[in-house]
Formats: structure tokens, C-alpha cells, sequence
């Protein structure tokens, strides 16, 4: 196990530095820079500014800088929110979007696997087939559309959640977090329903129901574990579809996650902000790989080799 | 897969053949009729805050959403195709090399790199499709390849290449013929994918622009007035989803298919 994590570690530092320089020389070479305004600015004051954000310098340069700077924390300041720092946003926002797409995971984790145990285990009956319709019914809608549906059936019609914003208890997270979970969950069911239908299929299964051994005691003892092992594959992209959800869904119910500084950082042109958030996210995703990778061994032993 | 093809025809063949003969243009300004209700002036759907007709936007934005999402997804049938055949007809060390990029690619977060690429090239919609396709075509080259790899031991073409086949006439006669089937199949799954990357970036304001519109952009102008209009954020937002489920159905339907007569 120690060798496949130390080999997953090796790929990711190649992974997330690649990333890092595709995004920053694409941000460099982008037609229009942050101080093009509507009237040009004095040949001096340009200077100045770009001097003072670092800009005068070779390509190589200022990307060494960054690297290095990014190291010790510091993502550089913000070409739009004058008066704050990439880190300072990010540190903001991160907690926001952290715990909107960990209870969005664990929501999604608990219906999609029950669901989806359920659909196994009744195969081929009407549970089965309901469920499943259901299942590419929620991963086909995207959050774009459900976000703002449930806002308005439970916000402006029901009148029973807010809408947008943040409010000091916990009923501003109920509606994003559902719309977030609802199309992870859908994919997560039916990884789930694959798993346990295959292995129930299997040989040392028949034989454990032969001798006897109840159904419930069957799931839990023999067949959970292998079953569940499609669905940990599936975490590191979840994490990804979490991550890109998220910033619809921080757009539609107006919370200052991460997301919205991204997509307000890319409609800004705020490179420093855009390549930021990027790399935050790639070491994010990379992260929830290797998570994936860890309860894979603990699902399936004969992983742990690798 | 029948009744999902049929709709998804009509509503693409609505979405074509309807609005030149609408009395009015997706992007025209009806300056007497502003936030009109149904049938308004003969708008059947009424017109928008800047007066413009519904219907006309409704269909033309779908047409746009399908047009960029069919040009996408054969981009994406090219690169995939071409890159997954390679690495399987070869195979060895250069299969690996070049399924190992494809690996590498996946733990991209993708969505992030498009709108990299929009924010650096300007919101053309000539680059939304390329940009979405040149991201969408890995699992293609994942299934085309593991196709090939499987094709290359057939006794057919075993027998082609002991006839005196040369190479390149195998792999076009005898390879990609087969290949042809489970990528057609690829090819309706990836559509609805392309589709809601599309409506994905659109909606952020980040894809497709005015005077154009797409789906993304309707549903993200309805819901900033679905308190007043409801049916504005509805009837595209039924649209978006229709248009998925049908081809997610019949594509996953049509693989099952295929999938059910290989191992027979």
C-alpha cells in the first residue's frame, strides 16, 4: 500500500506542476491584460504598476517567482479585489465550498448507496427499474436546472428555505447541498447496483446462501465490501463534479465560495485569482484521487499490492 | 430507444425547421410589446424584459445548443478515434505511452481548462466547441482503442493480413468498420455530455454570447425572473433536460445493444 501511494504521489507533483504551467502561460499569452481600460493609462504609470505586480519581467521569471511564492502560500494579490490577496479570497471562500461539497459527498454517498443496494437486490423488479430511471433521471438534470428549481418550489413558492445567501443557522446550506448531491448521487446508485449485482452473482456467494447464512449477515459479512468497490473508483471524478457543480451552484444561491470568485475571476480577467483557484483545485482533485486509491486497498486486498 | 429518438427528432427537427417562419427573429426587438404574456400580440410565448419573442428564443437557442454540442462531439470522434486506433493497432510501448496521457488527462479538472481556454481566447463559439471537444474525447480513445485491441486477434483479420492485406488497407477495411458501431453508440453519450458543458459555460456567461443565445443563457435568464415567470425557467430548463434523457437513453440503450451481440 505504502508503494502505491508513494507512486500516486510521484505522478501528482508532475500532474499539478503541468497544470500550473498550462494555465499560467495561457494566462499570459491572453490577448488584453488586467490594466487595458477604457482610456489608456500614462506610459509611467503602466510601468510602475506592472513593475510593482511583478509583470516586467521574462516569462520564466515571473513563472519561477510564482511557483516559488505559491510554495510559502503566497498566490500573489488580486488584480480585481484591490486591497486583498489571492490567499486571503481563498482563505474566504474555501470553508464554504469545503463543507458544501463534503456534505454534498456524504448526502450523495448515503442515498446513491442505498439506493442502490436496494435496486440490487431487487433485480429486475419494479423497485429495481424505478430506481434506476430515477438514477439516470438525476444524473442527466444538470445543477443548473435543479438548483433553481428547488429554489423556487421551496423558497418562493413554499416559502420554507432562503435562497440565497447565508443566515446564521444551517437552513441556507439544506437547498444548495441537495441540488449539489442530487446528480452525484444518481451516479453513485447505479456504480452501487453494478457492484452488488455482480458480486452477488459469484460462486462463494451462492454457496454462503446455500448453507444458509441470512440475508442481511450475507450483505454486510460478504458481499458490501467488494460491491462498494466501483463506487470508491468513482470518488476522484465525484470530487471533480462536485468541485464544477459548486461553482453553479455558489452562482445561483449567491454564496461567496470559491466558485463565484472563480467564475467572477474569469469573467474579470483576474489572472492571478483564475491561476490560483485552478491549482487549488487540481491539488484538490488529485487529492480525492488518492483518497479513492486508499479505500480501494481497504475495499479490495489484492489492491494493495499495486 | 425508440420514443427517445423519436422525441429528441422532433425536437430538433422544431428546432430547425420552425423559426424562419416565425414572424419573429430570435434577437428582434418588439418595442410596443415588453414582458408580453402568452399569445401576446402574436407572440405564442410572450416576450422577454427586452421584448423579444420566447418562442423564437427557445427554439433557436436549442438550435444552437445542438449544433455546438454535434460539432463537439465529432471533434471529439476524430481526435478519439484517431488517437485510440493508433494506440491499440500498435500496441506495446506505445499503446501504453499513449494510454498513460489519456490516464493523465482524466485527472484534469476539465471544466476548469475550458473555461481557461474561453477566458484566454475570448468567448468565440468557434472555440467553445473545440475547446469542449478536445477535452471530451478520452473515453472514446479509451473505447475505440480496447475495440481495436480486440478486433486485431479476430480470425477475419488474421485472414486479411495472411491474404496479403497491407496494413493501413486492413485497418481501413477491416478494423474501422467494426469499430464504427461502439463508437456511434460513444458518440450519442457524448453529445449529452457536450451538451451540458455547453449550457454549463453558457449559463456563467462564459460561453455562447448575445446577440446568439443557447440554452444556458435562457435558463440562467429565467432564473433570474422565476419569481415573476416561472414558465421562463421551466421551459427551458424541460428542454435542457429532455434533450439529455432522450440520448443518454437511446445511446446507453443502443450500447447495451451492442454489447448484448459481441458476446454472443
Amino acid at each position: 500500500m505504502g508503494r502505491l501511494i508513494f507512486r500516486r504521489l510521484l505522478t501528482a507533483i508532475p500532474t499539478l506542476l503541468a497544470i500550473i504551467t498550462l494555465s499560467f502561460l495561457l494566462m499570459r499569452v491572453a490577448p488584453g491584460g488586467p490594466f487595458d481600460g477604457e482610456r489608456p493609462l500614462a506610459p509611467e504609470t503602466r510601468a510602475a504598476l506592472e513593475a510593482a505586480y511583478g509583470l516586467d519581467k521574462s516569462l520564466p521569471e515571473q513563472m519561477m517567482l510564482y511557483i516559488g511564492n505559491m510554495l510559502t502560500g503566497d498566490f500573489g494579490p488580486s488584480l480585481v479585489y484591490r486591497d486583498f490577496t489571492v490567499t486571503q479570497l481563498v482563505a474566504q471562500s474555501l470553508p464554504i465550498s469545503l463543507m458544501l461539497g463534503g456534505l454534498a459527498l456524504l448526502l450523495a454517498s448515503f442515498l446513491g448507496i442505498s439506493a442502490g443496494l436496494l435496486a440490487a437486490l431487487k433485480a429486475g423488479k419494479w423497485q429495481d427499474q424505478t430506481i434506476m430511471l430515477g438514477a439516470t433521471l438525476l444524473t442527466a438534470l444538470p445543477t443548473f436546472v435543479t438548483g433553481p428549481l428547488l429554489a423556487l418550489i421551496f423558497g418562493l413558492w413554499l416559502r420554507w428555505l432562503p435562497v440565497s445567501g447565508q443566515n446564521d443557522g444551517i437552513s441556507w446550506l439544506i437547498l444548495p447541498v441537495i441540488s449539489l448531491a442530487l446528480p452525484v448521487s444518481g451516479a453513485i446508485s447505479k456504480l452501487a447496483r453494478a457492484g452488488l449485482a455482480e458480486i452477488l452473482g459469484q460462486d462463494h456467494i451462492r454457496a454462503a446462501r446455500a448453507r444458509g447464512i441470512a440475508p442481511l449477515t450475507l450483505l454486510r459479512r460478504h458481499a458490501l465490501r467488494p460491491a462498494l468497490v466501483p463506487v470508491a473508483s468513482y470518488l476522484g471524478p465525484a470530487a471533480a463534479g462536485l468541485l464544477t457543480g459548486a461553482v453553479i451552484i455558489e452562482t445561483v444561491f449567491s454564496l461567496p465560495g470559491l466558485g463565484r470568485y472563480f467564475v467572477q475571476g474569469a469573467l474579470n480577467r483576474d489572472y492571478p485569482l483564475v491561476l490560483g483557484v485552478v491549482t487549488l483545485y487540481a491539488a484538490l482533485i488529485i487529492t480525492f484521487n488518492l483518497l479513492a486509491d486508499l479505500i480501494y486497498g481497504w475495499l479490495d486486498p489484492r489492491m494493495r499490492e499495486g | 430507444m425508440r420514443i427517445p429518438l423519436i422525441i429528441f427528432a422532433l425536437i430538433a427537427l422544431a428546432a430547425i425547421l420552425v423559426p424562419p417562419f416565425l414572424p419573429w427573429g430570435h434577437a428582434i426587438i418588439d418595442w410596443d410589446i415588453v414582458r408580453g404574456g402568452l399569445f401576446e400580440g402574436g407572440h405564442i410565448l410572450g416576450t422577454d424584459d427586452l421584448g423579444r419573442d420566447r418562442l423564437a428564443r427557445l427554439l433557436v437557442g436549442t438550435r444552437t445548443t445542438l449544433s455546438v454540442a454535434f460539432a463537439a462531439a465529432i471533434v471529439a470522434l476524430i481526435i478519439g478515434t484517431i488517437w485510440g486506433a493508433t494506440a491499440g493497432w500498435i500496441g506495446g510501448r506505445t499503446d501504453e505511452v499513449m494510454m498513460r496521457i489519456v490516464d493523465g488527462l482524466y485527472a484534469l479538472p476539465f471544466m476548469f481548462v475550458v473555461i481557461l481556454l474561453m477566458v484566454v481566447f475570448g468567448r468565440s463559439i468557434f472555440l467553445v466547441f473545440l475547446g469542449i471537444g478536445a477535452v471530451e474525447w478520452l473515453t472514446m480513445a479509451r473505447v475505440v482503442r480496447g475495440q481495436v485491441l480486440s478486433l486485431k486477434q479476430r480470425p477475419f483479420v488474421l485472414a486479411a493480413e495472411a491474404a496479403g492485406s497491407s496494413e493501413p488497407a486492413t485497418l481501413i477495411r477491416h478494423i474501422l468498420p467494426n469499430v464504427a458501431g461502439v463508437a456511434i453508440a460513444y458518440l450519442m453519450l457524448t453529445v449529452p455530455q457536450v451538451v451540458m458543458v455547453e449550457s454549463f459555460l453558457s449559463f456563467l456567461g462564459l460561453g455562447v454570447q448575445e446577440p446568439l443565445t443557447s440554452l444556458g443563457i435562457l435558463v440562467n435568464e429565467g432564473a433570474a425572473e422565476m419569481d415573476l415567470r416561472p414558465a421562463s425557467l421551466l421551459l427551458p430548463g424541460a428542454m435542457l433536460a429532455a434533450i439529455i434523457i432522450c440520448l443518454t437513453l437511446a445511446g446507453e440503450k443502443y450500447r447495451d445493444i451492442l454489447a448484448k451481440a459481441a458476446s454472443r
